[in-house]
């Protein structure tokens, strides 16, 4: 028995808990002490991600491992979605090429770790922009790019109309996400028990609601929808109408890169006005000669906006150019003429009754 | 460093005469380097992390441990509610992970044994069958053959409503098996004497036999009398007070049963898909410690005129088990860290709801992660320890 490696272990174990735990704050590096207060720190984080991914050629765009509508890839691993073409948007603005993206699939479990190591540029994976993610993990949302919330589906045979019918209920769901925390704080609401049962990935969790190890599976409605699709009878299968949570989903970069964020958040701004201008990706070309100033400003024709960013001037008019505007993406990939075919709602411009509402490009 | 050097100079001034060209001193010299360097390695991991968390903006440190949980799960051992805390997931998963990894060790001994000498057995079949089994379930990937046991246990199973009546009262479904709950009574204290009684006097027994054998050399069946002791004590106990529990009932609700024990398909798959796995390296290193003990020990024994049991029981067995104990102890700390594959089928073990659902939703992967790793690593270095000192109890006794 080797009684010395032991000790070694446990020491090392210990030497590294004493140091965490004694060290004030920032360690007392040489290095730090020269370095100005905390607003200072900020600025001279490594280089910023705008040079790291134009050195680079190509921008790292995290994503789902499949979710139609959203990102998924076909079998010639073609990459489509909403998310997709918003990973799109942000690399035809910063190259003018739609093309020079890679995609990251990521599991909810991994996602959050994979921005906050670097690892992608831009995480457009469904997520849903909560406080607790804003303010502690080191994140920023850029603007919500689709409004969601977390839906129930049962098998039709159950007879259950309303998710209130589903005190005792099993429910499946995938673990890491938000959906967790929404269907305990919704069972203990309506004083209801249940059973969770909580898969890393939603193959497998579909797979065990399709053999009827659960009673109902749960996720955001459009994701309902999606999945629906993929169960082995899907017209034995119905979505309840209850939605029990805001679910807001947001692209989400890491904090303190005010000009990344900036990029980002503009990007998705562009996609808005330009369907509030009634710019789309078929008329963009003669709408440069659009006598509108909003226009104008919006394709880079007047003004300087883009550079302002570290872009060109012609920055959104790469963007609608490749991936069209907001309603156009949204048509592509989830609209009426989709197998999904989710309802505009909430997701519709302001002006027709929905959410979408981009500040102006001024 | 040269502060140290000194001090150990101080120590031991006779011994250490202080030149590069005395091997002693140079060893000494280049521990001491080596241990400032781990320091120094540790400090600065440990400081660029905190720095880079810091400019980052992610919160750290371990006061998240005492934050509201507030998710479910589905298989807890100790009480949990969704207002535990963090720190309270933490034991949940624990106990679970120590529940399969405990059962798991047990049914891949057990299963590994039998299989291990059932492939040198003479019988032509019972042989190949064993091969079989090794060949088949050490080749195939591991989280393969959990999904196949989960789905394979999971797709025949009826629903709740439709309920296989194993024994009256046990229900078998594709929610699991639910078992009446037992319940203590007022004659239970009388049981668990009675049986504590036995037990002690079995053992005794057993001793005053050995004892006896030794002086006089015969043989008293202390075996069988100590069984009979040990069942029929109690079952005085039980006639004479009345049941030692009584049986709560689940009964069918909406959705399911309520009520009553539960045994989780997912629970059921995962020590199933590990035992079966781990007990195919454990049958291939039975064999091997088995062949080790050469054949002339075994004629040995017989020449002596000890009858087959004993001559495996006191000669074999002993010294294969010297060849067995240590490969045995990694496998069974590959079946401990293997159980963290859980996850895949939903079952809530520390790795799924802590490194899982926790670091997801607090963000701070550097702790959860790193108490995690240290809970394993305790873990394993607990049961090599445990395996260590039996083998020091079997190895060979140099006279």
């Amino acid at each position: 028995m080797n009684n010395r490696f032991f000790a070694f272990i446990v020491g090392i174990l210990v030497g590294a808990a004493a140091l965490y735990f004694v060290m004030p704050g920032p360690a007392p590096a040489p290095k730090k002490a020269q370095s100005g207060p905390a607003s200072a720190q900020r600025t001279v984080a490594a280089a910023s991600t705008l040079s790291v991914v134009l050195n680079r050629g190509y921008l790292i765009c995290g994503v789902s491992q499949g979710l139609p509508g959203f990102s998924n890839p076909d079998d010639k691993g073609r990459w489509s979605g909403i998310d997709v073409d918003f990973c799109k948007a942000v690399a035809a603005a910063v190259f003018g090429d739609a093309s020079k993206v890679k995609y990251r699939p990521l599991n909810a479990k991994d996602r959050f770790t994979a921005l906050q190591s670097g690892e992608i540029d831009l995480l457009s994976r469904n997520t849903t922009w909560t406080m607790s993610r804003d303010t502690s993990l080191g994140f920023d949302f850029a603007g919500i790019d689709y409004y969601d919330g977390q839906g129930f589906m049962v098998k039709k045979a159950s007879k259950i109309t309303s998710a209130s019918q589903l005190n005792g209920a099993t429910i499946c769901t995938q673990t890491g996400t938000t959906t967790e925390l929404n269907l305990a704080d919704y069972f203990r609401g309506q004083n209801m028990s249940y059973k969770v049962l909580a898969f890393e990935k939603n193959e497998e969790s579909l797979s065990a609601y399709d053999n009827g190890r659960c009673d109902a599976y749960t996720t955001d409605a459009s994701g309902l929808h999606a999945q629906k699709l993929l169960l082995k009878n899907p017209d034995e299968n119905i979505v309840l109408p209850e939605v029990i949570s805001k679910e807001p989903m947001a692209p989400a970069i890491r904090q303190g890169d005010g000009q990344w964020e900036d990029i980002v958040r503009w990007t998705l701004f562009a996609l808005i006005n330009a369907e509030d201008l009634g710019v789309t990706s078929t008329n963009v070309d003669q709408m440069k000669t659009s006598p509108s100033p909003e226009i104008k400003r919006l394709l880079g024709t007047e003004g300087a906006f883009g550079e302002a960013m570290g872009l060109t001037k012609d920055w959104a008019f790469n963007i609608i150019k490749a991936v069209g505007n907001y309603g156009e993406i949204y048509d592509r990939n989830v609209g009426p003429k989709t197998p999904l075919n989710v309802p505009r709602g909430l997701n519709a411009l302001w002006r027709n009754g929905g959410l979408m509402y981009a500040p102006p490009i001024r | 460093m040269s502060e140290q050097g000194a001090r150990m100079e101080n120590r031991r001034p006779a011994k250490v005469q202080w030149s590069w060209t005395n091997p002693k001193a140079r060893a000494i010299v280049y521990q001491v380097l080596a241990i400032a360097g781990v320091a120094f390695a540790l400090w600065f991991f440990v400081s660029t992390a905190r720095d880079n968390l810091a400019r980052q903006h992610i919160a750290s440190g371990f006061g998240f441990l005492d934050h509201t949980a507030g998710f479910g799960i589905v298989q807890t051992l100790i009480p949990y509610s969704e207002e535990s805390s963090y720190g309270r997931v933490f034991l949940v998963g624990l106990a679970n992970t120590l529940l399969v990894a405990v059962l798991g060790t047990i049914f891949a001994t057990t299963l590994g044994f039998v299989i291990g000498v059932a492939r040198l057995s003479r019988n032509w079949l019972v042989a190949r069958l064993a091969a079989v089994y090794v060949e088949t379930l050490r080749n195939i990937p591991l989280l393969l053959q959990l999904f196949f046991w989960y789905f394979a246990i999971l797709r025949p199973l009826p629903v709740p409503k439709e309920s296989l009546v194993l024994l009256p009262g046990v229900f078998l479904n594709n929610r699991g098996v639910v078992l009446p709950r037992p319940e203590f009574t007022s004659s239970t204290l009388a049981f668990v004497v009675a049986l504590v009684v036995a037990i002690v006097g079995a053992a005794g027994l057993r001793r005053w036999a050995r004892v006896r054998q030794l002086r006089t050399g015969e043989i008293f069946p202390a075996g069988r009398a100590g069984a009979a002791l040990v069942v029929g004590l109690p079952l005085l106990a039980w006639i004479g007070f009345g049941a030692p529990l009584a049986f709560e009932h689940p009964t069918l609700g909406a959705f399911d049963f309520i009520g009553g024990w539960r045994l989780l398909p997912e629970f059921v798959a995962l020590v199933f898909g590990l035992s079966l796995y781990t007990a195919a390296f454990i049958a291939e290193i039975v064999r091997a410690g088995i062949q080790s003990v050469s054949k002339g020990q075994t004629e040995a024994a017989y020449a002596l005129g000890l009858p087959v049991g004993a001559t495996l029981r006191l000669v074999v067995i002993p010294q294969a088990l010297r060849v067995i104990i240590p490969p045995l102890t990694s496998q069974i700390l590959n079946l401990t860290k293997n159980s963290s594959l859980a996850v895949a089928i939903a079952y809530p073990d520390l790795v799924s709801i802590f490194a899982g659902t926790v670091l997801n939703q607090t963000g701070q992967a550097i702790e959860v992660i790193s108490i995690t790793m240290a809970v394993y690593l305790v873990i394993s270095l607990a049961t090599s320890l445990a395996m260590n000192l039996y083998n020091a109890r079997v190895a060979i006794v140099e006279r």
